[in-house]
């Protein structure tokens, strides 16, 4: 247990819970007072949680296994797509059209039934295994051909972007069934709760953090056990552990499919507090900024990336508010002094600092490295 | 109903066939006919017009044609309206004395109506079939074989007889053909038109003969059939032609983006996800010189891609130089890393270039010698797309030459190869590092002066292009040029052919699947390097 939970983790999960406590407390206070919080300001807090899953499942394959996926976006609209199909049969006939056998824009585009990959998302749990399932085929397959011959490094994260550009050309076409340019929009209920309402807003902000809370353990359960250290040597001298007799296109498949699995959870817990999925969600540039997430809070130390995560979405949200012109200058900036400074992240930067602090260790005792 | 325009054809058969007759009035009566009576008593009048022969005629019948022809009221005089609206001028239909100003409700139009329009055009057809002008006399030929007119085929066969350029000969000997097919000549004759229009352009044969596939004699409709099928045939080889030339210049601008990205990546083996901006960097470096040109020296418009150019490829290889030292210097054997800053810059460079110029799209304009297109067979091909075309190989092979043959290019390949070999033979391995990645970056400038005539100049140019470039590279064959050369190729001559029956989108989308497919069954691409240094 206590590999599982080591300080970090510890820290993270305690602050994770006791927001996840005050959070809805909060939101129930009276208006007037001053520790209230408005409802709307919940799904935006539940939406940077969802990212915060992301970036544990990219730093799962990037920080681990050496995997740089550019295409981790495509997994999460992948996820989201799937909830966003089910929300949007919830809506029945209440639609513009008041179809109650298809979506408003299949109305729109004059078809006259449902096409056959919609079948069964009317049922919610087909819709949440399909959530898993889709991006976790999906990076099967792909992780399965590009393993397998040895496709790695750079060449990989490039097919992987060319991967979710293809997607986003796609699902941009009207024919293929998913709303084209506009998505998925217009959700009315879950489950019969309406998305709107306090308390079905309070209730997904609380299940994201708990997703986010077994992601994390998830991960990090990989991460310590035995096939977790192959990934580390997988990712450091790949060569090296073929030759010592380790399948390594096994270890990075599994990893690359879990990672893409929880990518999947984070799109579909997205979807419903977001109230939309389009195709943008698929642009090759959303892919790339998670990996700075990943790189901002420290690769391979899965908090790290949480954390990352929520410190670059906060910054985005508050400089796109005041200063639009500034953002893209900031994450730019942001890229690069990553790279070049802070090549272990904030995580590193704070290592490094406790270390700086301490009086030097006794040379006999053995520090961890 | 049917009787009006026949006995209308009839006015202007006659009026025709018998000159004498018709020039027994003069134009100067004809024209003061024209406002009295209905629409066909005005039709035979412009047909006794036409046949006049007089040179002003055409203007009067043009004048007529879109409404400027009025009478004025005061005198009766039939006057040709110029001017606003709100102050109309008038000059005299066939003097072309200057009246001055009219006032506004001084002239009454003289009114025409859409059959009335057709007569009109079919007799200044036949007007200007002899015009002293070789471009209106064309224009008349072919818009006699557009819309034949028994009427016509007198005039045709004289003008035939009497035309010395060759080209118009062709163009009326066609109309001719077309003309005797719509009239009631026999079934020779028409066959022999038939011979005639099956020899044009398979467009012109399709537009011509569809009319009479369903002729009711036997032979007729049979040469039709064969000579539109024939004319299929041609066109779809031409199409086929014209897709392979369309794929060739889409290669063309594919292996323009990816070229400079040839030399960063396949060369140096830095991830340079900023060359999308540098392209579009490129792209507005032609912005500014044109607008500099426009504001200061607009004689000199047609010079303006031609300075653009090398300016194009300082500042942008500038800027390449200082990404380098800035930034990539530091990240060495370091991919991912590299990638992640590059695409830093990128963020920056697009950001920069939206404050700077604003978001929406910038007019780059295409100097006059470039615009236009000339027809090949059955294709048309633009000027722009030849000069890509030539463009893009020039730049090409001009590389490929840098890199074979001068002291850089040595000292480039050495670097690359074996850097601490090469430093020990004194080669300064920074310097030709910034210099690689800074030519590498003024390629890709060279390439945002080619997009700035085809695409869009916004500060999303560069976006568009990166992933297409990678790909070009990566399935070419990391560090080849001849690879990157044919990857750009056949990838714009299959995406042409592909567009056709998948449609552009599922087109690239199914190109896409075709190299991710592709990189796993061979990750070094088309044409692998060989040797120790390939060994990843």
């Amino acid at each position: 247990m206590s590999k599982l939970i080591d300080l970090r983790m510890g820290l993270f999960l305690a602050a994770l819970f006791i927001v996840t406590v005050l959070v809805p407390i909060a939101s129930t206070l009276d208006q007037g007072s001053a520790l209230s919080i408005p409802s709307y300001l919940i799904p935006l807090m539940g939406k940077y949680l969802c990212y915060a899953i992301l970036a544990v499942a990219l730093d799962l394959c990037w920080g681990y296994a050496g995997i740089l996926s550019l295409g981790h976006g495509a997994f999460f609209a992948l996820g989201g797509y799937a909830i966003g199909m089910h929300l949007m049969r919830e809506i029945g006939a209440r639609g513009v059209y008041a179809n109650p056998d298809l979506p408003d824009f299949m109305v729109f585009l004059g078809w006259n039934e449902l096409p056959w990959f919609w079948y069964g998302f009317d049922w919610f749990p087909f819709a949440a295994v399909m959530a898993l399932l889709v991006p976790g085929a999906l990076a099967f397959v792909f992780g399965w051909f590009a393993f397998r011959s040895r496709v790695s490094g750079v060449y990989l994260s490039i097919i992987t972007q060319a991967l979710t550009f293809a997607l986003l050309l796609a699902f941009f076409r009207n024919e293929m069934g998913f709303g084209g340019n506009n998505g998925l929009t217009d959700f009315r209920d879950v489950l019969g709760f309406s998305l709107s309402a306090p308390s079905t807003r309070i209730a997904l902000f609380v299940l994201t953090a708990i997703a986010l809370a077994a992601c994390l353990l998830i991960a990090k359960a990989i991460t310590v056990s035995k096939a977790g250290k192959v990934l580390v040597a997988v990712r450091d001298a790949e060569s090296r552990t073929r030759f010592m007799g380790y399948r390594v296109e096994n270890y990075s498949v599994f990893v690359f499919t879990v990672s893409a699995m929880m990518a999947g959870l984070a799109g579909a817990l997205y979807v419903p507090q977001v109230g939309i999925i389009n195709p943008g969600e698929f642009a090759p540039a959303n892919s790339i900024e998670i990996v700075v997430w990943v790189a901002l809070g420290g690769r391979g130390t899965l908090v790290g990336a949480a954390i990352g995560a929520l410190v670059v979405v906060a910054v985005e949200s508050w400089l796109t508010a005041n200063f639009p012109d500034l953002w893209l200058f900031a994450l730019g900036a942001l890229f690069i002094i990553v790279v070049l400074w802070m090549p272990n992240g904030l995580l590193g930067l704070v290592e490094k600092l406790r270390l700086r602090r301490k009086p030097a260790p006794d040379p006999n005792t053995e520090t961890p490295a | 109903m049917l009787l009006r325009p026949f006995l209308r054809l009839v006015a202007l058969c006659l009026a025709m066939l018998t000159p004498l007759a018709a020039s027994a009035q003069t134009l100067e009566e004809l024209v003061t006919q024209l406002p009295a009576g209905s629409y066909d008593d005005r039709a035979a009048v412009v047909a006794e017009i036409a046949a006049t022969g007089d040179p002003r005629a055409l203007a009067v019948l043009e004048a007529l044609l879109e409404g400027e022809l009025e009478q004025r009221n005061s005198d009766g005089r039939i006057v040709i309206v110029g001017g606003t609206r709100r102050a109309p001028t008038g000059t005299d239909a066939l003097t072309g004395e200057d009246l001055g100003e009219l006032g506004r409700r001084a002239t009454e139009r003289i009114r025409v109506n859409n059959s009335l329009r057709r007569t009109i055009r079919t007799a200044m057809g036949v007007m200007t079939l002899r015009d002293p002008d070789p471009a209106r006399r064309l224009a008349a030929a072919e818009a006699a074989l557009r819309s034949p007119a028994v009427e016509q085929l007198d005039a045709l066969d004289a003008a035939m007889q009497a035309e010395e350029l060759d080209y118009i000969r062709e163009a009326q000997t066609l109309a001719h053909a077309a003309t005797i097919l719509a009239s009631d000549a026999d079934t020779d004759t028409k066959l022999d038109a038939v011979a005639v229009i099956s020899g044009a352009s398979a467009l012109t044969v399709q537009s011509t003969l569809n009319a009479y596939r369903a002729a009711e004699d036997p032979a007729l409709a049979a040469a039709v059939a064969d000579a539109i099928e024939a004319a299929e045939r041609r066109q779809a080889l031409w199409g086929q032609a014209q897709n392979l030339w369309f794929g060739l210049s889409l290669g063309s601008v594919l292996l323009l983006a990816a070229i400079g990205l040839a030399i960063t990546f396949g060369v140096m083996g830095v991830i340079n996800l900023a060359h999308g901006e540098l392209v579009m960097l490129g792209a507005y470096t032609t912005f500014l010189v044109q607008e500099t040109i426009r504001t200061h020296a607009p004689e000199y418009f047609g010079w303006s891609l031609a300075i653009a150019v090398p300016l194009a490829f300082l500042f942008v290889g500038a800027v390449g130089v200082a990404i380098e030292r800035g930034i990539v210097r530091h990240l060495y054997g370091r991919p991912l890393e590299t990638l992640l800053a590059t695409w830093g810059v990128s963020l920056i460079l697009q950001q920069a270039v939206r404050s700077v110029f604003g978001p929406t799209n910038r007019e780059v304009g295409t100097p006059d010698w470039m615009s236009g297109a000339f027809q090949l067979g059955e294709m048309t091909v633009t000027w722009p797309r030849v000069a890509i075309v030539i463009f893009s190989l020039t730049v090409f092979f001009g590389l490929l030459l840098t890199m074979r043959y001068s002291a850089m290019g040595l000292q480039m390949r050495a670097v690359t190869q074996n850097r601490a070999m090469a430093a020990n033979l004194g080669i300064r391995t920074g310097r030709v590092d910034a210099l690689t990645f800074g030519l590498g970056a003024g390629i890709a400038g060279l390439a945002g002066v080619a997009l700035s005539q085809i695409d869009n100049v916004s500060p999303n140019l560069g976006q568009s292009y990166i992933i297409d470039s990678f790909l070009v590279v990566v399935f070419g064959g990391v560090g080849n040029l001849w690879g990157t050369l044919a990857a750009a190729m056949s990838l714009g001559v299959a995406n042409k052919f592909l567009e056709p029956w998948a449609g552009a989108v599922l087109g690239k989308i199914l190109i896409l699947i075709f190299i991710i497919l592709f990189i796993q069954k061979r990750p070094r691409g088309l044409f692998p390097q060989r040797g120790r240094a390939a060994e990843g």
